[in-house]
């Protein structure tokens, strides 16, 4: 029986992802969908019931032309750690079944989809709108079942899924390196689709925390942010934007509130 | 027909009269099952609810029967705990309302999760730190309460009570019923305010989120206390409504009149409650997010604006406490029932913005308003209970002593 | 629920949650188990009628 307070230092899988770099192809949305069993509907206009586990914004400095400017922002489930990294993401502490956990060894959200019962209380408490309901079945017409990954789990109508960080690929990459005796994973061991896919490298994936790995250090860069750090959800995807505006839209602030305010208090809820 | 049903000595319309409203009543609970039954085979893709609407109608529906039906848990406290005797001809309808009330709750709660089949596993795998479980499992408790208050009153049906055993049970409830009520009042305590928490811990949702102490948001008492308030005059209004349909006076006006000088207080209290907390909200809590008070009403897409808050607070709250509270306001009949309408109005209204308003705005400042409509499942399967539970009303009215008062009061005519 | 199911812990939220809900039960059902077994008794001693109503 493992006490909830007693975490052990585990590692802090995140993203750091280069919105300068970033074209808005959306190959990220694409190998996410194949790699994660994703199914289509017949008509996926309705971006309000369709499911991407990764979905590429488009933003606007909504200036007139000739100052427009545009940038393209993946956007995946940001595994919250809340105030202090404690797991108090918003959606893991609003489940009432238990059915999305923090794992305090590699700081993923997970959700347990044969225990969720469909309440969609966590999508009420995600700001990113990073989850998502199976309002219908899933279907893979004709052969496009044979394409399905075996390492993940299709799921069922009426619950909610959500971008795991390719958290099967850990278990796979932690399976070898048990087998050939390590207990640590190298860098690139352990990638996600979605950063593999990237064509312009704008995605990198590792250990926050490792110094060795390279999102250790591009989350200090001076132009990183993360999306609405003011709500102390506290994300592990972190962006980089050389324009300010781009900056700017990472988060609310007042009118007269310069970019990167940061939190009243550093734990007003717990 | 079924004469022999109706408690001596009072009067009640033909049983074909009767049997007509029931047919029509029926038929509407029958699509609404229907509804149901699309939604349970088929999916909730029966609804309009979508990725930002994952709570909807029928959560509003939820929190606004259960806050209106706080009136059988407050007039229970203030009638066996408290001890105002004055309340016993007013309590037994106060149950039965509750009671349809909660049974209502319970059942849009089925059809509303997407897995049906695993709704006990938010009992079975509970999560004791979400606000949910709480509800779940007081609600499910307190529904047991009222079933257990609602049984000696129909123990009291003039042909059950002529087996002994049912008569000794029924008089035994009757003795024990101060203990039921308090436990009813410790566990409405917690689930009405669990449904503030609902909302109120979610700091993922500015619009929602309020500070609090320990691990209550103040949303978790202000429900509390609002239920408390606005719960009685429910009882209240549906206790005329019937005396409207029936033609007959029910309850004497000193019931009400006390009943209603509470509920003003009540009313008074919490309107005082919820406007400190309003502005430490839109002056503290909110711009620490980064968002000023305007910025939630100026671009709804359905152009209430900030009157929409003006209307719950003002129109729908000080103005009925203030009518209930003044012995004139509420000895004036239209303005008496003005007050009770407004009052339950209110409620129901500050539900509807606490679900609504947090799924429709936007978070992220690239993303947008949304909007909704319910389909006519939704729609049928909210209609549905209040249908089912104007049934159970008019069953036991018309076959259980539900008012003391309605002999004395009717054969003085 | 119970301590038996996958992934219980004991811990002071547990506590109080569950021990807050098993004593309600317990109210609820001693209470009516009480109310249950007199109205057996007074049944069997042949205590029944209007007149002892209320």
């Amino acid at each position: 029986m493992k006490k909830e307070t007693e975490h052990k230092p585990g590692k802090k899988y995140g993203m750091v992802i280069d919105l300068d770099k970033c074209t808005g192809c959306g190959s990220c949305m694409a190998a996410c969908m194949a790699e994660n069993n994703v199914p289509c509907k017949d008509d996926e206009s309705n971006k309000l019931s369709s499911i991407t586990w990764i979905r590429v914004y488009r933003l606007t400095n909504r200036k007139p032309f000739p100052e427009t400017e545009i940038c393209y922002l993946p956007r995946p489930c940001m595994h919250c750690g809340g105030v202090g990294d404690q797991g108090h993401s918003p959606c893991v502490s609003v489940c009432p079944a238990t059915a999305t956990d923090y794992d305090h060894g590699t700081g993923i959200v997970s959700q347990i989809y044969t225990r969720c019962f469909g309440c969609r209380y966590c999508m009420a408490a995600c700001p990113y709108h990073a989850r998502y309901f199976n309002w219908w079945d899933p279907v893979w017409p004709g052969d496009l079942k044979k394409t399905l990954s075996p390492n993940v789990s299709p799921r069922m109508r009426g619950v909610v899924e959500k971008c795991s960080f390719c958290f099967h690929r850990y278990q796979l990459a932690m399976e070898k390196a048990y087998v050939e005796g390590r207990r640590d994973l190298e860098e690139g061991e352990y990638q996600t689709a979605c950063t593999q896919a990237c064509p312009s490298g704008a995605i990198t994936f590792g250990d926050l925390d490792n110094p060795d790995h390279a999102v250790a250090k591009m989350k200090e860069h001076p132009n990183a942010f993360r999306l609405l750090e003011r709500l102390q959800t506290n994300p592990k995807v972190y962006y980089i934007s050389s324009r300010e505006w781009v900056r700017r839209a990472g988060d609310n602030y007042l009118k007269n509130e310069p970019t990167n305010s940061k939190p009243r208090a550093a734990a007003h809820h717990g | 027909m079924d004469y022999d049903f109706i408690p001596k000595g009072h009067n009640r319309c033909s049983f074909g009269t009767f049997a007509a409203g029931m047919v029509i009543l029926g038929v509407i609970v029958l699509w609404g099952f229907y509804a149901a039954a699309l939604c349970w085979i088929k999916g909730l893709n029966q609804t309009n609810m979508n990725d930002s609407y994952g709570f909807a109608l029928w959560i509003w529906a939820d929190l606004a029967v259960i806050a209106i039906g706080g009136g059988a848990f407050f007039t229970g406290l203030l009638r066996y705990v408290i001890g105002l005797d004055e309340l016993k001809n007013i309590i037994n309808f106060a149950v039965i309302v509750g009671f349809c009330c909660y049974c209502s709750a319970m059942l849009i709660l089925a059809i509303d999760i997407g897995q049906p089949l695993r709704g006990w596993f938010i009992f079975w795998h509970a999560n004791v730190h979400s606000m949910l479980t709480e509800v779940a499992f007081c609600l499910s408790l307190y529904l047991c309460v009222l079933a257990i208050e609602y049984l000696p009153l129909i123990l009291e049906n003039g042909k059950i009570d002529e087996v002994p055993f049912f008569h000794n049970l029924s008089h035994t409830m009757h003795g024990a019923m101060a203990v039921f009520a308090a436990t009813g009042a410790f566990l409405s305590c917690f689930h009405q305010g669990s449904l503030g928490g609902v909302t109120g811990v979610l700091f993922g949702r500015p619009f929602g989120y309020r500070e609090g102490i320990f691990v209550w948001p103040w949303t978790f008492f202000l429900y509390t206390w609002s239920a408390a308030a606005c719960g009685p005059c429910f009882t209240m209004l549906t206790c005329k409504i019937t005396e409207t349909i029936t033609g007959k006076r029910l309850v004497k006006d000193n019931v009400y009149d006390l009943l209603a000088k509470i509920s003003g207080w009540m009313i008074g209290t919490y309107i005082v409650a919820k406007i400190a907390d309003t502005v430490y909200w839109a002056t503290v809590t909110s711009p620490s997010m980064g968002f000023g008070l305007m910025d939630y009403y100026s671009l709804h897409p359905l152009h209430h604006g900030i009157w929409i808050l003006i209307l719950e607070i003002v129109v729908c709250g000080v103005v009925p406490a203030l009518i209930l509270i003044s012995q004139k306001g509420r000895a004036t009949k239209p303005l008496f029932n003005l007050a009770i309408v407004l009052a339950v109005l209110g409620v129901c209204l500050n539900r509807w913005v606490m679900v609504m308003t947090p799924m429709a705005m936007p978070v992220m400042t690239f993303d947008s308003w949304v909007t909704y409509f319910p389909s006519w499942q939704e729609i049928a399967t909210t209609i549905l209970p209040f249908a089912g539970g104007i049934m159970v009303v008019a069953l036991s009215y018309r076959y259980l002593p539900v008012f003391p008062q309605e002999k004395e009061l009717n054969s003085k005519r | 629920m119970f301590p038996f199911i996958f992934e219980w812990v004991w811990d002071e939220g547990h506590i109080m949650f569950f021990g807050a809900m098993w004593y309600v039960i317990l109210i609820l059902a001693s209470g009516l188990g009480y109310c249950l077994i007199k109205a057996v008794k007074d049944t069997l001693a042949g205590g029944h009628g209007p007149q002892d109503h209320h």
